[in-house]
Protein backbone atom coordinates (compact mmCIF):
# COMPACT_ATOMS: atom_id res chain seq x y z
CA UNK A 1 0.00 0.00 0.00
CA UNK A 2 1.73 3.08 -0.77
CA UNK A 3 -0.42 5.29 1.33
CA UNK A 4 0.97 3.29 4.67
CA UNK A 5 3.93 6.20 4.59
CA UNK A 6 1.46 8.87 4.60
CA UNK A 7 -0.40 7.24 7.74
CA UNK A 8 3.11 7.04 9.37
CA UNK A 9 3.64 10.76 8.66
CA UNK A 10 0.38 11.41 10.55
CA UNK A 11 1.33 9.31 12.98
CA UNK A 12 4.25 11.64 13.15
CA UNK A 13 2.63 14.44 13.54
CA UNK A 14 -0.26 13.41 15.74
CA UNK A 15 2.64 12.78 18.10
CA UNK A 16 3.69 16.08 17.48
CA UNK A 17 0.32 17.78 18.17
CA UNK A 18 -0.07 16.30 21.49
CA UNK A 19 3.20 16.69 22.94
CA UNK A 20 3.53 20.29 22.12
CA UNK A 21 0.41 20.61 23.55
CA UNK A 22 -0.95 22.61 20.04
CA UNK A 23 -3.73 20.76 20.35
CA UNK A 24 -5.28 22.67 23.74
CA UNK A 25 -7.62 24.86 24.06
CA UNK A 26 -5.89 26.87 26.39
CA UNK A 27 -3.23 27.09 24.52
CA UNK A 28 -5.18 28.57 21.46
CA UNK A 29 -6.39 30.78 24.54
CA UNK A 30 -3.15 31.96 25.64
CA UNK A 31 -2.36 32.64 22.13
CA UNK A 32 -5.05 35.30 21.58
CA UNK A 33 -4.64 37.01 24.34
CA UNK A 34 -1.35 37.40 23.94
CA UNK A 35 -0.20 36.03 27.04
CA UNK A 36 2.26 33.51 25.68
CA UNK A 37 4.57 33.09 22.86
CA UNK A 38 4.93 29.20 22.84
CA UNK A 39 1.98 28.67 19.37
CA UNK A 40 3.83 32.02 18.14
CA UNK A 41 7.05 30.29 18.53
CA UNK A 42 5.99 27.01 17.14
CA UNK A 43 4.27 28.63 14.32
CA UNK A 44 6.94 30.76 13.48
CA UNK A 45 9.48 28.33 13.60
CA UNK A 46 7.93 25.64 11.56
CA UNK A 47 7.37 28.06 8.98
CA UNK A 48 11.26 29.47 9.05
CA UNK A 49 12.24 25.22 8.96
CA UNK A 50 9.33 24.68 6.29
CA UNK A 51 10.72 27.70 3.67
CA UNK A 52 14.35 26.67 4.19
CA UNK A 53 13.75 23.14 3.43
CA UNK A 54 11.51 24.26 0.37
CA UNK A 55 14.30 26.58 -0.52
CA UNK A 56 16.72 23.33 -0.09
CA UNK A 57 15.00 21.47 -2.23
CA UNK A 58 14.77 23.73 -5.22
CA UNK A 59 18.50 25.06 -4.92
CA UNK A 60 19.40 21.64 -5.10
CA UNK A 61 16.78 20.42 -7.38
CA UNK A 62 16.31 17.18 -4.95
CA UNK A 63 13.71 14.87 -5.96
CA UNK A 64 10.89 12.86 -4.69
CA UNK A 65 11.91 9.17 -3.40
CA UNK A 66 10.41 8.12 -6.40
CA UNK A 67 12.00 10.08 -8.53
CA UNK A 68 9.76 13.24 -9.55
CA UNK A 69 10.54 16.43 -9.43
CA UNK A 70 9.02 18.80 -6.35
CA UNK A 71 6.29 20.76 -7.74
CA UNK A 72 4.63 23.75 -5.39
CA UNK A 73 1.72 24.92 -7.34
CA UNK A 74 1.19 28.71 -7.25
CA UNK A 75 -2.04 29.44 -5.07
CA UNK A 76 -4.10 32.37 -6.46
CA UNK A 77 -5.64 35.12 -4.17
CA UNK A 78 -9.73 34.93 -3.47
CA UNK A 79 -11.87 37.29 -1.66
CA UNK A 80 -12.33 34.06 0.02
CA UNK A 81 -8.88 33.95 1.47
CA UNK A 82 -9.82 36.91 3.29
CA UNK A 83 -13.77 36.20 4.27
CA UNK A 84 -13.58 32.77 4.92
CA UNK A 85 -10.28 33.36 6.72
CA UNK A 86 -12.14 35.68 9.19
CA UNK A 87 -15.02 32.80 9.92
CA UNK A 88 -12.07 30.31 10.31
CA UNK A 89 -10.34 32.54 12.49
CA UNK A 90 -13.93 33.41 15.17
CA UNK A 91 -14.37 29.26 14.59
CA UNK A 92 -10.61 28.49 15.85
CA UNK A 93 -10.93 30.62 19.05
CA UNK A 94 -14.21 29.10 19.84
CA UNK A 95 -13.04 25.15 19.28
CA UNK A 96 -9.68 25.87 20.34
CA UNK A 97 -8.82 23.81 17.56
CA UNK A 98 -7.84 24.36 13.70
CA UNK A 99 -8.41 20.77 11.55
CA UNK A 100 -5.70 18.67 12.44
CA UNK A 101 -6.02 19.05 16.13
CA UNK A 102 -9.37 18.26 15.92
CA UNK A 103 -8.62 15.44 14.10
CA UNK A 104 -5.76 14.66 17.77
CA UNK A 105 -8.41 15.61 20.34
CA UNK A 106 -10.60 13.41 19.04
CA UNK A 107 -7.38 10.24 18.79
CA UNK A 108 -6.32 11.58 22.32
CA UNK A 109 -10.00 10.19 23.61
CA UNK A 110 -11.55 13.39 24.28
CA UNK A 111 -14.78 11.56 22.15
CA UNK A 112 -17.30 14.60 21.89
CA UNK A 113 -15.16 16.34 19.50
CA UNK A 114 -15.86 13.74 17.39
CA UNK A 115 -19.51 15.90 16.82
CA UNK A 116 -16.82 19.18 15.93
CA UNK A 117 -15.11 17.10 13.13
CA UNK A 118 -19.04 15.67 12.09
CA UNK A 119 -20.06 19.44 12.10
CA UNK A 120 -16.56 20.59 10.40
CA UNK A 121 -17.34 18.40 7.35
CA UNK A 122 -20.91 19.12 7.33
CA UNK A 123 -19.07 22.60 7.26
CA UNK A 124 -17.38 22.01 3.94
CA UNK A 125 -20.44 20.37 2.52
CA UNK A 126 -22.39 23.62 2.72
CA UNK A 127 -19.37 25.38 1.34
CA UNK A 128 -19.52 23.17 -1.79
CA UNK A 129 -23.53 23.92 -1.72
CA UNK A 130 -23.28 27.78 -1.85
CA UNK A 131 -20.32 28.06 -3.19
CA UNK A 132 -21.36 29.89 -6.11
CA UNK A 133 -23.45 32.49 -4.45
CA UNK A 134 -20.31 33.81 -2.33
CA UNK A 135 -17.57 36.31 -3.58
CA UNK A 136 -14.43 34.74 -4.95
CA UNK B 1 14.49 17.19 29.27
CA UNK B 2 12.36 14.14 29.20
CA UNK B 3 10.91 13.44 25.75
CA UNK B 4 8.68 11.08 26.84
CA UNK B 5 6.97 12.34 30.28
CA UNK B 6 7.51 16.25 29.58
CA UNK B 7 5.55 18.25 27.25
CA UNK B 8 7.95 19.58 24.01
CA UNK B 9 8.78 23.06 24.13
CA UNK B 10 8.38 25.55 21.23
CA UNK B 11 11.57 25.25 19.70
CA UNK B 12 11.62 21.44 19.03
CA UNK B 13 7.63 21.28 18.75
CA UNK B 14 7.76 24.11 15.78
CA UNK B 15 11.27 22.75 13.61
CA UNK B 16 9.30 19.05 13.79
CA UNK B 17 6.28 20.77 12.11
CA UNK B 18 8.22 22.66 9.80
CA UNK B 19 10.14 19.09 9.12
CA UNK B 20 6.55 17.80 7.66
CA UNK B 21 6.84 20.09 4.90
CA UNK B 22 9.78 18.53 2.80
CA UNK B 23 8.59 15.16 4.43
CA UNK B 24 5.44 15.21 2.44
CA UNK B 25 6.55 16.32 -0.91
CA UNK B 26 9.59 14.05 -0.62
CA UNK B 27 7.63 11.59 -0.08
CA UNK B 28 5.15 11.95 -2.70
CA UNK B 29 5.24 15.76 -3.80
CA UNK B 30 2.43 16.09 -1.55
CA UNK B 31 1.58 19.60 -0.15
CA UNK B 32 1.03 19.35 3.58
CA UNK B 33 -2.34 20.38 4.54
CA UNK B 34 -5.31 19.34 6.40
CA UNK B 35 -8.31 20.94 5.92
CA UNK B 36 -8.62 19.38 2.60
CA UNK B 37 -9.60 15.94 4.01
CA UNK B 38 -12.93 17.39 5.25
CA UNK B 39 -13.87 18.21 1.53
CA UNK B 40 -12.73 14.61 0.23
CA UNK B 41 -15.00 13.03 3.33
CA UNK B 42 -17.68 15.25 1.64
CA UNK B 43 -16.66 13.85 -2.04
CA UNK B 44 -16.77 10.36 -0.85
CA UNK B 45 -19.71 10.08 1.47
CA UNK B 46 -21.96 12.79 0.96
CA UNK B 47 -21.21 14.66 -2.67
CA UNK B 48 -25.23 15.27 -3.13
CA UNK B 49 -24.61 15.96 -7.36
CA UNK B 50 -22.59 19.34 -5.76
CA UNK B 51 -19.95 20.37 -8.68
CA UNK B 52 -17.54 20.91 -5.90
CA UNK B 53 -17.69 17.22 -4.93
CA UNK B 54 -17.36 16.04 -8.32
CA UNK B 55 -14.01 15.08 -8.67
CA UNK B 56 -11.48 12.18 -8.33
CA UNK B 57 -11.17 12.24 -4.56
CA UNK B 58 -9.96 8.83 -4.50
CA UNK B 59 -6.40 10.39 -6.55
CA UNK B 60 -6.07 12.58 -3.10
CA UNK B 61 -6.92 9.60 -0.81
CA UNK B 62 -2.96 10.01 0.37
CA UNK B 63 -4.58 12.95 2.54
CA UNK B 64 -7.15 11.11 4.27
CA UNK B 65 -4.40 8.07 5.38
CA UNK B 66 -2.55 11.06 7.02
CA UNK B 67 -5.53 12.58 8.88
CA UNK B 68 -6.24 9.41 10.03
CA UNK B 69 -2.28 8.73 11.15
CA UNK B 70 -3.54 12.06 13.22
CA UNK B 71 -5.48 9.99 14.74
CA UNK B 72 -3.57 7.30 15.54
CA UNK B 73 -0.51 9.74 16.67
CA UNK B 74 -2.47 11.31 19.27
CA UNK B 75 -3.78 8.41 20.72
CA UNK B 76 -0.21 7.10 21.05
CA UNK B 77 0.57 10.01 23.06
CA UNK B 78 -2.22 10.58 24.92
CA UNK B 79 -1.95 6.65 26.14
CA UNK B 80 1.51 6.08 26.21
CA UNK B 81 3.56 9.52 26.34
CA UNK B 82 1.25 11.54 29.14
CA UNK B 83 0.23 13.58 26.55
CA UNK B 84 -3.45 14.19 28.06
CA UNK B 85 -2.65 15.81 30.90
CA UNK B 86 -3.78 19.12 32.38
CA UNK B 87 -2.08 22.10 30.30
CA UNK B 88 0.60 24.54 32.58
CA UNK B 89 -0.70 28.08 30.65
CA UNK B 90 0.05 31.38 32.12
CA UNK B 91 -1.95 31.85 35.14
CA UNK B 92 -3.45 35.28 33.91
CA UNK B 93 -4.88 33.38 31.40
CA UNK B 94 -6.29 30.40 33.46
CA UNK B 95 -7.46 33.65 35.50
CA UNK B 96 -8.96 35.49 32.51
CA UNK B 97 -10.85 32.21 31.83
CA UNK B 98 -12.10 31.75 35.65
CA UNK B 99 -13.03 35.26 35.69
CA UNK B 100 -15.29 34.61 32.50
CA UNK B 101 -17.25 30.69 34.05
CA UNK B 102 -14.82 28.08 32.27
CA UNK B 103 -14.11 25.63 35.38
CA UNK B 104 -12.10 22.44 34.41
CA UNK B 105 -8.61 23.12 33.60
CA UNK B 106 -7.86 19.15 34.21
CA UNK B 107 -7.29 18.09 30.69
CA UNK B 108 -6.72 19.92 27.17
CA UNK B 109 -10.23 21.29 26.68
CA UNK B 110 -12.14 22.52 29.47
CA UNK B 111 -14.56 19.32 29.81
CA UNK B 112 -17.26 21.65 31.20
CA UNK B 113 -17.92 22.98 28.22
CA UNK B 114 -16.87 20.43 25.64
CA UNK B 115 -18.80 16.90 26.77
CA UNK B 116 -21.72 15.13 25.27
CA UNK B 117 -23.98 16.35 28.04
CA UNK B 118 -23.73 19.93 27.01
CA UNK B 119 -24.96 19.16 23.53
CA UNK B 120 -27.88 19.90 25.60
CA UNK B 121 -27.45 23.87 26.47
CA UNK B 122 -27.10 26.50 23.92
CA UNK B 123 -23.36 26.51 24.98
CA UNK B 124 -22.90 23.35 24.45
CA UNK B 125 -24.23 24.07 20.34
CA UNK B 126 -21.45 26.55 20.32
CA UNK B 127 -18.57 25.60 21.10
CA UNK B 128 -19.36 21.83 20.04
CA UNK B 129 -21.32 22.59 16.64
CA UNK B 130 -21.37 25.70 15.70
CA UNK B 131 -17.27 26.14 16.27
CA UNK B 132 -16.71 23.36 14.24
CA UNK B 133 -18.71 24.53 11.44
CA UNK B 134 -17.08 27.91 11.28
CA UNK B 135 -13.76 25.96 11.33
CA UNK B 136 -14.91 23.80 8.32
CA UNK B 137 -16.69 25.96 5.77
CA UNK B 138 -14.36 29.17 6.83
CA UNK B 139 -11.05 27.01 6.25
CA UNK B 140 -12.65 25.70 2.42
CA UNK B 141 -14.28 29.15 1.78
CA UNK B 142 -10.44 30.07 2.42
CA UNK B 143 -8.76 27.46 0.67
CA UNK B 144 -6.74 25.96 3.77
CA UNK B 145 -6.12 25.80 7.27
CA UNK B 146 -3.24 26.65 9.35
CA UNK B 147 -1.10 23.88 8.06
CA UNK B 148 -2.12 24.03 4.36
CA UNK B 149 -1.83 28.21 4.27
CA UNK B 150 0.05 29.90 7.61
CA UNK B 151 2.73 26.89 7.41
CA UNK B 152 2.85 25.23 3.49
CA UNK B 153 1.74 28.36 2.28
CA UNK B 154 3.32 31.19 3.86
CA UNK B 155 6.78 29.00 3.67
CA UNK B 156 6.35 28.70 -0.25
CA UNK B 157 6.41 32.62 -0.23
CA UNK B 158 2.76 32.69 -1.48
CA UNK B 159 1.31 35.85 -0.42
CA UNK B 160 -2.71 34.80 -0.66
CA UNK B 161 -1.54 32.55 2.12
CA UNK B 162 -0.02 35.47 4.20
CA UNK B 163 -3.29 37.03 3.81
CA UNK B 164 -5.43 34.08 4.90
CA UNK B 165 -3.37 34.03 7.87
CA UNK B 166 -3.46 37.49 8.94
CA UNK B 167 -7.47 36.80 8.52
CA UNK B 168 -7.04 34.09 10.57
CA UNK B 169 -5.57 36.13 13.37
CA UNK B 170 -7.98 39.00 13.33
CA UNK B 171 -10.79 36.36 13.38
CA UNK B 172 -9.60 34.83 16.60
CA UNK B 173 -8.87 38.01 18.23
CA UNK B 174 -11.73 39.40 17.42
CA UNK B 175 -14.03 36.25 18.71
CA UNK B 176 -11.52 35.94 21.76
CA UNK B 177 -11.60 39.49 22.69
CA UNK B 178 -14.72 40.67 22.46
CA UNK B 179 -17.55 37.54 21.77
CA UNK B 180 -16.45 34.81 23.57
CA UNK B 181 -16.73 35.81 26.92
CA UNK B 182 -20.82 36.61 26.05
CA UNK B 183 -20.21 32.96 24.49
CA UNK B 184 -18.97 31.90 27.79
CA UNK B 185 -21.62 33.22 29.88
CA UNK B 186 -24.62 31.05 27.71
Amino acid sequence: MKNIKYLLAGVVFGIILIKSQVVSWFRIQEMFRLQAFHMYGIIGSAIFVGMISILIIKRFNIKSISGEPIVIPQKKFSWGNIIGGLIFGLGWAITGACPGPLYALFGSGIWVIGITLLSAIFGVWVYGLVQDKLPH
Amino acid sequence: MNLISQPWPWYVAGPLIGLMVPALLLLGNKLFGISSSFKHICAACIPAGIPFFKYDWKSQVWNLFFAGGIVLGAFTAAHFLRGAEAVHINPATTAQLQAQGVKNFDTLVPTDIFNIGALATVRGWVFIVLGGFLVGFGTRYAGGCTSGHSIMGIASLQWPSLVATICFMIGGFTMTWFILPYLLKL
